[in-house]
């Protein structure tokens, strides 16, 4: 029984890559054609926040490079910086530094430059945007602010609980700062917040905030806040197949036996085998979640067998709102390329000897 | 979602799950109840837990500090100062001088500005200015001044510290608005004091109860009734037991040697043999145990009372401390001084052994009966060693509250006020010839009261020099980790014990502690089981009035003991009626004078927490009025129906009904560890039988407040519990909603604390809602073997750098500026100047929180000048600004010479010698908040705290304490 489950998640189709090692240069070319004719990618969902992607042919490795290099390596811009002019709010000034950091900023991070860590580095119009944030919450005379009061995001309290009103700080609340010639640059993308109903802090009658959220280009493994994507994920495709057919009534309790609804009955019409008259077949194996519900108990036991095709991913970007998804992608992929070529070029230094790289 | 902990105990095997617990007997009749299925379909109460939030909103979570003190400042410092001994000052130098306290009250808290105003304050402000939380003490009194008359009201004695949220706090009965304003946490339980700005519980101290007679076997294997006898003046311990079993003998530390007990009793009056036989008991076998006991006196030559009392004078010990400090010493002296062995040891009959039995002019008679109950026990357990009393039945066990604490200290110390006032009235009053008459109310002297009351609350050390009693640890300062460690703290019962001990009785869990202590909660090592934690209803009571008892029991039928025979007494058809360990009278008719008693009781014509039990072994009823006693709510259920209604559940939740009146006509009542023996408790509705008199209002009050926090606690492992119990106390999160604004020394403070998602009903009831601690994580739990790690989490890191367990440190930071007495006094002094920089741009460069470039704050140029730099210009430093290891913070300057009084001259000022206050800390900090206040001297105060983030488990070495299991 044990070994059968093990049969049934061992991955399909590895033998290919495990032979690399003794090839010769010749034949890593044959296999890098191999791959160049075999690799494929099918776009299965694509909007501006989520894009799903099947990527085909590619090995693990490469796959995870891949949703590494998108989750902690791939540039965006945020508020690094923040002066604190004024802070009367229950938020100690640390808690709003990091919470505006968070914010995600619709900025392209091409038209920035990086910017050295440490003192010796100086902001300038090429390398920092500026986010004005002013938020005061002020009474007018003799107003309790307890009436009825709906504008400007001001909410009414319960008299009865005679707590006094709060004022909401939304990350719209935040206002570009054109810096020396940005205005004119950066005309055609105006820079703002991804999501301007953002809530970073609350106001009491006559609290303040007043700062300046200074922004850089970074990469997420300095910091989250930069990741442009929330989550970058891949599974792989299930592959479901029968040992020897489920039918009839068993098909029947196949089926709803599956969550996910991977699989359907075919009618085999009257005269099929043992004459059952219907068979289940692995309609949607996309949807299969691996929760082994089918070989568990009942029909699927001994008959299903859950496998994984090796070097098919499901892959899944969810971006924060800050780039399109599709242009993380390709950002990465360029990533990974440049890195691909620092390596060679520090390889090569290696062998001409003059120690240059070493670093590889 | 099922009631977690219901689940448990409804189950069907209700009875195994409790033989566990042990085996008293309403259990093993509970069983046979459940196998006799009498059971017949009642009406379902719904949702009876609904009634907790009735009982904490009634009760309050901390009430029973809370309850104990109100009773102190309200009733018992009333009868302390009108206690006889106290009420009156007489001075030996002159006879018609006399001084009479009519009155006391406790007034409105407040503080001492200075020796001339005194302000009313908040708890809030003492937390910050490091103040006490006290209220003047003032007497009504009359007294003679010369050759008048004179009355005076309001006169204060001392200060007093108030317990928050208790009657006398300006915080009792506030609304959360109220209370907002005055910066005060709604959710705080109150029921500690605020000392000299720290935060101190007095603990509950358990204890064997007093003026009980428990019967245990000593070492040496003989059976032993030992009776701890406790009134205002005296404590004492007296042993009565069998010696190498065969006679009777008394034990008392004043006597040198052990008395026989029949010499006893003829020292008392009981002079013949007949009649100590038929009062101990004349059956055979009786007679037979007694006999060697009763041949005692004469072998040793005594037969009257006079030769009885002559034998005990001789062997009363000769010591000073037994004498008092003489006569000079108001009220200190037990017993007056005798002129001889025979009226002295009278005397110490009298007022010393077993002083729990009142002796009015010298009438023995109820002391004899007494004695001769004792001796009946202890020859009956000789003979049956079943009958031995349990020391760690809870039903033994009273527990000290602050009020009764605080009333020995205030009894103490008001005695010694007054002797401080007679020392200065004999004085006073001898001097021969006075310009004015003599004012005894201008020697009072505020101090004595408010220090000693002070010194205790704030070190711990309870020193009575008339009990010689010196406890240490009675008071600890409120934790204030997290608002559960609070909570926890709040609970705590501490025991008398000896933690070393290795003793596994008093640490074990009793059944009798069900519903009553926690069981779950107790720490671990070696104060595991001494340190226990209320249950979530259970209540204390306070000493009530019991002389109305007393006579609504002689109304119910009682016959006088005094008036009774011993033969009469013994009676197998009669049982004694003891109160509060005091043999009243005997009834004949004991169910039925018990139904009565109780139906007073719910019918609300008696006070709700006394007890009334009725034990069958000993043919006794015990009425118990007592303070300490522990004792919990239950639903009355009368032929197997609870009289709780579905109707009163909703007139209740509408408010049309409130808890107290269920109370006062006996929908519910409290009932303590002594009667649970007489009730059947059912534990759900569906196990309700005829027999059945309560039904538990539900199974999670079994656990206590910390323990309730744990999801599904009955699908653990028993430890777990325990261990959870000690870890969620340490769990970072919120403290109190003021938390930023307490300026606590240390503070840990989540950033993003959230509600569980997994909830308790505990949970709601102690608002952990509102104040939570911790957070929910996502785990995924991997391979069991292979990479796999044990007991440890591993952490992602983006979700660190999204707030996940982040948290803020708060730290304080304080110094006093002190006048001294030469007239100088500390002083603030600016940063120094630096001349240098002083003309490069001083321009305001704003402040960064979050900042890698150190470029903005190049201002000054001088290294030296660089630990200055977060110093405003008033020597104290700015909010916002970053602090270094080394930073200045606070610029003090000290005067060199303290001593001298050269001041007055102002020939050259005193030198001065910086004393600054600086910041030490491996990592850099940011000043948060400064305060400038002024303590109760009127010392300049300067209070600042500083902040640090950090991530949690990283910095806090805490670690990560998860509320484990779950689904
Ligand atoms: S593993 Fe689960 S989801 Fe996949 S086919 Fe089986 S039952 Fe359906």
């Amino acid at each position: 029984m044990a070994a059968t489950r093990i049969e049934a998640y061992r991955v399909e189709a590895d033998q290919l890559y495990e032979s690399y090692r003794s090839l010769t240069l010749a034949e890593v070319k044959t296999v890098v054609e191999h791959l160049r004719e075999k690799l494929r990618i099918h776009i299965v969902k694509m909007d501006v926040e989520e894009m799903v992607f099947d990527l085909i042919g590619a090995d693990a490795s490469f796959a995870n490079a891949l949703r590494r290099i998108l989750l902690a390596e791939v540039p965006s811009m945020a508020i690094e910086i923040v002066h604190v002019f004024a802070n009367s709010s229950i938020l100690h000034d640390e808690v709003l530094a990091h919470r505006l950091g968070l914010i995600p900023i619709l900025a392209d991070p091409a038209h920035f430059e990086g910017m050295l860590p440490g003192p010796a580095a100086e902001a300038n119009e090429h390398n920092t945007l500026v986010f004005e944030l002013d938020a005061a919450f002020v009474l007018a005379k003799g107003e309790t602010g307890r009436q009825k009061d709906s504008s400007n995001g001001i909410n009414t309290c319960d008299a009865s609980t005679l707590k006094a009103p709060t004022r909401n700080v939304y990350a719209k609340d935040l206002v570009w700062r054109p810096m020396g010639e940005q205005e004119t640059r950066l005309a055609e993308r105006v820079p703002q917040v991804a999501h301007p109903d953002i809530l970073i802090a609350k106001l009491k009658p006559g609290q303040r905030i007043k700062v300046e959220g200074w922004c850089r280009k970074g990469v997420g493994k300095d910091h989250a806040k930069y990741s442009p994507v929330g989550t970058a994920s891949y599974r792989l495709l299930p592959s479901i197949d029968f040992v020897e057919p489920v039918l009839g009534e068993e098909a029947d309790r196949l089926v709803e036996l599956c969550p996910m609804g991977v699989f359907d009955i075919e009618d085999l019409g009257k005269g099929g085998a043992r004459g059952a008259g219907r068979k289940a077949v692995v309609a949607r194996p996309r949807d299969c979640s691996m929760c082994r519900e089918c070989v568990r108990e009942g029909p699927g036991v001994d008959r299903v067998r859950l496998k994984r095709v090796a070097d098919h991913f499901i892959f899944s970007i969810e971006s924060v709102g800050t780039l399109a998804p599709d242009r993380v992608l390709k950002d990465a992929v360029r990533v990974l390329r440049e890195k691909c070529t620092s390596l060679l070029e520090a390889i090569e230094a290696e062998g001409r000897g003059d120690g240059g790289g070493g670093k590889g | 979602m099922a009631p977690p902990s219901a689940e448990n105990c409804s189950s069907g095997i209700k009875a195994s799950n409790i033989s566990n617990l042990g085996s008293n007997f309403f259990f093993t009749e509970l069983a046979d109840q459940l196998q006799e299925d009498v059971s017949k379909p009642v009406t379902d109460v719904a949702d009876k837990w609904k009634l907790l939030p009735h009982f904490l909103q009634l009760r309050g979570l901390m009430r029973q500090h809370i309850d104990s003190f109100d009773f102190f400042v309200n009733r018992e410092i009333k009868d302390i100062v009108n206690a006889a001994s106290n009420r009156e000052l007489r001075s030996e130098a002159d006879p018609k001088f006399w001084l009479r306290y009519t009155d006391v009250h406790v007034g409105e808290p407040s503080v001492d500005d200075d020796a001339y105003v005194s302000s009313r304050v908040t708890p809030f402000q003492c937390r910050l200015r490091d103040c006490t939380y006290s209220a003047p003490i003032t007497v009504d009194v009359r007294y003679t001044r010369g050759r008048q008359i004179v009355v005076k009201r309001g006169v204060m004695i001392g200060r007093i510290p108030i317990m928050l949220r208790s009657c006398k706090c300006i915080l009792a009965g506030r609304s959360e608005a109220e209370l907002a304003e005055k910066k005060e946490c709604p959710y705080d339980p109150g029921g500690y004091f605020i000392v000299k700005g720290v935060e101190r519980v007095i603990l509950m101290q358990e204890q064997l109860s007093k003026n009980r007679v428990i019967i245990e076997e000593d070492n040496k294997g003989n059976v032993s009734a030992s009776i701890t006898s406790s009134t205002h003046d005296r404590k004492g311990r007296s042993n009565i037991f069998v010696k190498n079993g065969t006679k009777v003998y008394l034990k008392n530390n004043l006597l040198g040697d052990d008395v026989p007990i029949v010499v006893v009793l003829k020292a008392m009056g009981m002079q013949s043999d007949q009649e100590i036989v038929c009062m101990v008991g004349d059956s055979p076998e009786m007679l037979d145990a007694f006999a060697p006991s009763l041949e005692e006196p004469y072998h040793l030559g005594i037969c009257t009372q006079a030769q009885a009392l002559r034998y005990i004078g001789a062997k009363i010990r000769n010591t000073t401390q037994n004498r008092g400090p003489g006569p000079s010493g108001m009220g200190f002296a037990f017993y007056r001084r005798a002129s001889s062995p025979e009226e002295e040891a009278r005397e110490v009959l009298a007022s010393v052994i077993l002083n729990h039995v009142p002796v009015i002019n010298f009438d023995f008679r109820t002391k004899c009966i007494f004695v001769c109950h004792v001796i009946r026990r202890v020859l009956l357990t000789h003979r049956d060693r079943s009958q031995l009393d349990d020391k760690d039945y809870y039903g033994n066990k009273r527990l000290e509250l602050a009020g009764q604490l605080l009333s020995l200290l205030f009894e103490d110390l008001f005695k010694r006020l007054n002797v401080q006032l007679k020392k200065q009235a004999d004085q006073g009053l001898s001097k021969p010839n006075r310009t004015q008459s003599f004012d005894v109310i201008k020697c009072i002297r505020t101090d004595t009261i408010t220090n000693g009351f002070i010194q205790a609350i704030a070190t711990g050390n309870w020193k009575l020099q008339r009990f010689r009693m010196d406890r240490q640890g009675v008071t600890q300062v409120l934790t204030r980790l997290s608002y559960i460690s609070c909570l926890g703290m709040m609970t705590r019962i501490n025991s008398q014990f000896e933690k070393t001990r290795k003793v596994s009785g008093p640490r074990s869990l009793q059944p009798s502690q069900w519903g009553m202590i926690c069981p779950a909660d107790t720490p671990e090592g070696e104060a595991c089981g001494l340190v226990k934690n209320l249950a979530l209803l259970a209540h204390v009571t306070t000493d009530e009035e019991s002389e109305p008892i007393r006579k609504l029991c002689f109304d119910l039928g009682i016959e006088d003991v005094t008036l009774l025979s011993g033969a009469e007494i013994n009676a197998s058809s009669n049982y004694l009626v003891f109160l509060n360990g005091l043999i009243v009278g005997c009834h004949s008719r004991p169910l039925r004078f018990v139904r009565l008693l109780r139906l007073l009781r719910r019918k609300g014509l008696v006070a709700e927490f006394v007890s009334v039990c009725l034990h069958e072994v000993q043919r006794a009823i015990y009425i118990a009025t007592d303070g300490g006693r522990v004792c919990r709510p239950l639903l009355v259920c009368e032929k197997g129906v609870p009289r709780l209604t579905n109707m009163m559940m909703r007139q209740l939740s509408s408010g049309l009904l409130t808890l107290a009146e269920l109370i006062r006509c006996g929908v519910v009542e409290y009932v303590d560890v002594n009667e649970e023996n007489n009730c059947l408790i059912a534990l759900a509705q569906t196990q309700l039988t005829v027999k059945h008199t309560h039904m538990e209002i539900d199974p999670l009050t079994v656990l206590g407040v910390v323990a309730g926090l744990i999801p599904y606690p009955h699908h653990n492992q028993s430890p777990r519990n325990t261990y959870q119990c000690a870890m969620g106390k340490q769990a970072m999160g919120t403290v109190a909603l003021n938390q930023y604004e307490r300026l606590d020394s240390l503070l840990y403070a989540m950033v993003y604390p959230q509600k569980p998602l997994v909830t308790t009903r505990t949970l709601d009831l102690v608002n952990f809602n509102e104040l939570p601690g911790g957070q929910n994580a996502i785990v995924a739990v991997m391979s069991y073997s292979g990479y796999d790690i044990e007991d440890a989490v591993v952490l992602n890191k983006a979700s660190l750098d999204r707030g996940f367990g982040r948290c803020l440190i708060l730290r304080k930071h304080q110094t006093s500026l002190r006048k001294y007495a030469n007239g100088a006094a500390d002083n603030l002094r600016g940063p120094p100047e630096d001349t240098a920089a002083a003309c490069s741009g001083m321009g305001g460069e704003p402040s960064a929180a979050q900042s890698n470039s150190a470029g903005a704050y190049s201002i000054r140029r001088d290294p030296r000048l660089r630990r200055f730099e977060a110093l405003d210009k008033d020597g104290i430093c700015q909010v916002g600004e970053r602090l270094e290891n080394g930073s200045v913070m606070i610029n003090k300057e000290s005067p060199i010479s303290v001593a001298d009084l050269n001041m007055g001259s102002g020939a050259d000022p005193t030198p001065f010698k910086p004393t600054p206050l600086s910041y030490k800390g491996p990592a850099p900090s940011h000043v948060d908040q400064v305060l400038i206040t002024s303590n109760e001297g009127g010392d300049l105060l300067v209070k600042g705290s500083a902040d640090a983030t950090a991530y949690g488990g990283t910095v806090t070495g805490r670690g990560v304490a998860a509320r484990r299991n779950g689904a």
